[in-house]
């Protein structure tokens, strides 16, 4: 039998969460308050776990390694939050939300959480509002909509160009009322290190202090991680410098299995890079490709500025090839897109690996409507221009002026330079319908787990997913566990599997400082990335996988013989941080590239070379790969396959199409 | 490559708040217009590294303008000299070849200095904590399209909400106050009907709190408003007194 039990309800698609939220069993208030939970990672799936766990009665603990819970990562997302809402009246549904994840996410997702993703996605608005989240608004007071890519129903939320920020604000502020009302303990600066296993069940963490250099031990009767996506494993990446693994890695190395590591998103639209100094990527909103129109020129390495280049001589190539979305095709289409005409030698800029997203025709359409708005008669072309521009700054005028700030190029009256880079992740561990992972106790949420997004996420997904996690999943699955360990007093953490477990953590730290290499931590992160990028990323192939297993190997070795940890343990030490995590990205490559040589099929972001259509798009292999791969870490870099079948009861499996 | 640029660094080193600190100089050269200020301090620390002495400790993470985790006070000015950046947004291009750049802490009371250019602003969380909220527990939300709220009030809150938390608006400050950072929260909660419940409670409670970490008080210069790199408006610590007013008359 397998070791992967999924856990789904019986019953119909539609009734399958709301009757099993009604026969979880429950833990009364008494033991509530006897029951400690830690939570590592205090984004938008942390923070609003941690917050709802403590309006439940729970004790709460709380990690995160920056100074604070309100730097988590999810700040950044942009563009927007999906909920089938149908505020605009125009045919969207809880099934149609559904639908378009499943579809987007090319078949490799289970069909019983995205359903319930989409069924709460409704609350997550209604929570976020309420609890004073500025979501944009139309004069009527009612909330604002946009479009985003694979859909084709206006059903993101959104705060300018600042949503994620917005929402996390809002979540951190539910956090900090708990921690204010002292049912949360919150510890900023601090890195977990391990998870403590007692008898099968997670128990705890070892944690580092990152001020002082001191390694903690945490009880937990359960332990939820909460740490994001590792897209930082390519080096360049839209992710934030101090996003990593580690909480996971270490996870999996006692026993979580992870799912689907070869399941990267390249977003479609960042600014390209600018030379060997690039230290990360920037996104630019999805949700300009509302507006945008993306293009290149028709003519083999054209070397004109964009200006002069005449609209017959412009290839509009989402347009041309997928009519039916045009320029509002999932990011994975349209980063393969991009990719393959810079390939194919139309690439603009200097580096000839970029093309361009441009503002012209948006300016004009709006510039229209608002004088008509205005009443404004016979409008000059200047004034034309300026209407346009004033609306297109409303709706994206921090997006434009971040890009100036970094390419120095006013995106007003020249196109953006836009590239795919590595983004988001939809591998991570794997977990059942109650977010448990493989390990009894050890829950996963938000980017860290596998769930719900199979092999592509659709924009505004993400941070749907990270609330909908912590918000309105967890408290209630959490009691199918809890309720039957109300009877456990906390551990010491005298305990021997937490003095081993510190032990453990110090003997890296130690390792680490007596190698006394010649290389910065950066030096090999930086080599890491590009074998990554390379071979890895927007397309994958056998030899090229074997290939990057093969320079994996050879750089962990390298690694550990040369690399160069300045200063001591005990103390503030960001090199030490550095290099701890690059050790685990680099195990982690290694297991992304088996994942992806195992998966022979093309399918959302994993592309291989090997299979595809004659019109280059993704082919799937339905029949062979319907199944999400659970790699179990059997010691010694070696890693054993689990596999979960996808059943598709609800939809009718098929090949993608957005033409 | 053309435009690259030779510069000398006077960077303040310090233990830790135990010990004293000093600025020490650094050369850095062929440094990129086109690389951001946070890459040049890669570029250095890579160097330190190499020669085998202490890279400086900075606070950074998303280096896209919004944790509001990096805070570098550049040539008396937080933040650098360009208006509505953040540290990890400035590029190097907004320097001259031979320039010498002095870089410092944050300098607060109530930012105490962990490590060199490291400061600890946890007081921030600690205010946060006492009323940055509005108190709904999940599962009571209504519709949300229940309440309506007029557009240039949501606009007002988003405008305040803004705020990324980085303390440039304490470190600029010659009384080193917080009242622009505190007074965005209470105006954003404050614009609106949901946050209007609690807004005698929550501004009492965050000004006192405020108070108690030691930050100082507010004499209208304006330059919180002028180095903010979110553009927080001085309205809103009008908006804050009223609030404070009223809320005392009332008890």
């Amino acid at each position: 039998m397998s070791k992967l039990d999924s856990k789904i309800p019986e019953g119909a698609l539609e009734q399958k969460w709301e009757k099993y939220k009604s026969s979880i069993p429950l833990v009364n208030p008494a033991n509530k308050r006897s029951l400690e939970v830690i939570v590592v990672g205090s984004g938008l799936a942390g923070a609003s776990a941690a917050s709802s766990l403590a309006e439940m009665g729970y004790k709460v603990k709380v990690f995160c390694f920056q100074d604070s819970p309100r730097r988590a990562h999810s700040i950044a997302a942009q563009g927007g939050i999906n909920a089938a809402k149908n505020y605009q009246n125009d045919g969207d549904s809880t099934y149609r939300l559904f639908y378009d994840t499943i579809k987007g996410g090319d078949y490799r997702s289970r069909e019983a959480n995205v359903y319930r993703l989409a069924s709460v996605s409704t609350n997550i608005i209604d929570q976020c509002v309420a609890s004073g989240v500025p979501l944009a608004r139309e004069y009527g007071g009612m909330l604002s909509n946009r479009s985003f890519g694979g859909t084709q129903v206006q059903r993101t939320f959104y705060a300018a160009g600042q949503t994620g920020q917005q929402l996390l604000l809002g979540a951190y502020s539910a956090l900090l009322r708990q921690v204010g009302l002292g049912t949360v303990e919150m510890c900023a600066r601090h890195e977990m290190l391990d998870v403590v296993n007692i008898d099968g069940k997670c128990r705890g963490i070892i944690a580092r202090d990152l001020i002082s250099g001191k390694l903690e031990r945490h009880f937990g009767h359960a332990v939820l991680l909460c740490s994001g996506g590792y897209g930082n494993v390519f080096y360049l990446s839209t992710n934030a410098m101090g996003s990593n693994v580690t909480a996971a890695w270490k996870a999996h190395k006692r026993g979580a299995f992870f799912g689907n590591p070869c399941f990267t998103q390249i977003h479609p639209t960042c600014i390209p890079v600018s030379g060997d100094h690039q230290s990360k990527l920037t996104l630019m909103s999805e949700s300009l490709r509302n507006d945008g129109r993306i293009w290149v020129p028709k003519k083999h390495g054209d070397t004109r500025k964009a200006n002069e280049i005449i609209e017959e001589e412009r290839d509009y190539y989402l347009e041309r090839r997928y009519p039916a979305f045009g320029n509002l095709v999932p990011r994975d289409v349209a980063s393969r897109a991009a990719k393959e005409r810079c390939d194919a030698g139309f690439g603009v800029g200097t580096s000839k690996m970029a093309v361009y997203l441009d503002f012209k025709a948006a300016i004009e359409r709006y510039g229209h409507t608002q004088a008509v708005k205005l009443g404004v008669q016979n409008p000059s072309a200047t004034e034309l221009k300026e209407f346009g521009k004033q609306v297109v700054e409303e709706k994206y005028g921090n997006l434009f002026a971040m890009y100036e700030q970094i390419t120095g190029e006013n995106p007003y009256e020249l196109p953006m330079r836009i590239y795919p880079a590595v983004h988001y992740t939809m591998g991570g561990l794997w977990v059942d319908y109650n977010l448990m992972t493989t390990v009894p106790g050890l829950y996963a949420l938000g980017e860290a787990n596998f769930s719900d997004h199979g092999a592509n996420r659709l924009g505004a997904s993400a941070l749907m997913q990270g609330l909908a996690d912590g918000y309105f999943v967890i408290p209630y699955t959490i009691g199918a566990y809890l309720s039957k360990e109300i009877s456990v007093k906390a551990i010491s953490t005298d305990h021997e599997a937490f003095v081993a477990a510190e032990k453990n953590a110090q003997e890296i730290i130690d390792k680490l400082f007596a190698i006394k290499g010649t290389k910065s931590v950066d030096y090999f992160h930086k080599r890491l990335g590009k074998i990554m990028w390379d071979k890895c990323g927007m397309a994958r192939s056998e030899k090229g996988l074997k290939e990057a297993i093969a320079d994996i190997r050879a750089l962990r070795d390298e690694f550990w013989k040369d690399v160069r940890v300045p200063g001591t343990a005990n103390d503030f030490n960001p090199e030490l941080e550095k290099a701890g995590r690059v050790a685990d990205f680099i195990e982690l490559g290694e297991l992304m590239c088996i994942d992806a040589l195992n998966r022979t099929e093309s399918c959302g972001g994993h592309f291989r070379e090997e299979s595809q259509t004659e019109e280059g798009e993704a082919l799937r292999k339905d029949d062979e790969f319907a199944y999400v791969a659970a790699w179990e870490n059997n010691g010694d870099h070696t890693y054993e396959l689990h596999k979960e079948e996808l059943k598709f009861e609800a939809i009718k499996i098929a090949q993608r199409s957005y033409k | 490559m053309s435009g690259h640029m030779n510069l000398t660094l006077k960077v303040w080193r310090q233990k830790s708040d135990k010990e004293n600190g000093k600025l020490v100089t650094y050369p850095v050269q062929n440094i990129s217009p086109d690389m951001s200020f946070l890459e040049m301090f890669d570029v250095l620390n890579e160097q330190l590294i190499t020669k085998g002495e202490q890279p400086i400790a900075f606070d950074h993470d998303c280096r896209e303008g919004i944790c509001g985790m990096c805070s570098m006070y550049i040539n008396g000015r937080p933040h650098g000299p360009k208006r509505g950046v953040t540290t990890c947004q400035l590029h190097m291009r907004s320097f001259k070849d031979g320039d010498t750049i002095v870089v410092e802490p944050w300098r607060a009371a109530a930012f105490p200095v962990i490590k060199d250019l490291t400061v600890n602003r946890s007081a921030f969380d600690r205010v946060i904590a006492k009323g940055g909220f509005i108190s709904v527990n999940v599962g009571n939300a209504q519709d949300a399209n229940n309440i309506p709220i007029p557009k240039p009030d949501a606009d007002a809150a988003f405008q305040a909400a803004a705020c990324i938390g980085c303390g440039a608006c304490v470190a600029t400050c010659k009384n080193s106050s917080a009242m622009l950072f505190v007074s965005a929260k209470i105006s954003q909660l404050a614009l609106l009907p949901q946050g209007r419940v609690e807004a005698t409670a929550r501004v009492k409670n965050m000004v006192a709190q405020m108070d108690e970490e030691g930050f100082g008080n507010c004499t209208n210069t304006g330059a919180c408003e002028v180095e903010c790199p979110k553009g927080i408006s001085l309205e809103n610590i009008a908006r804050m007194n009223r609030e404070f007013f009223v809320a005392n008359i009332k008890s």
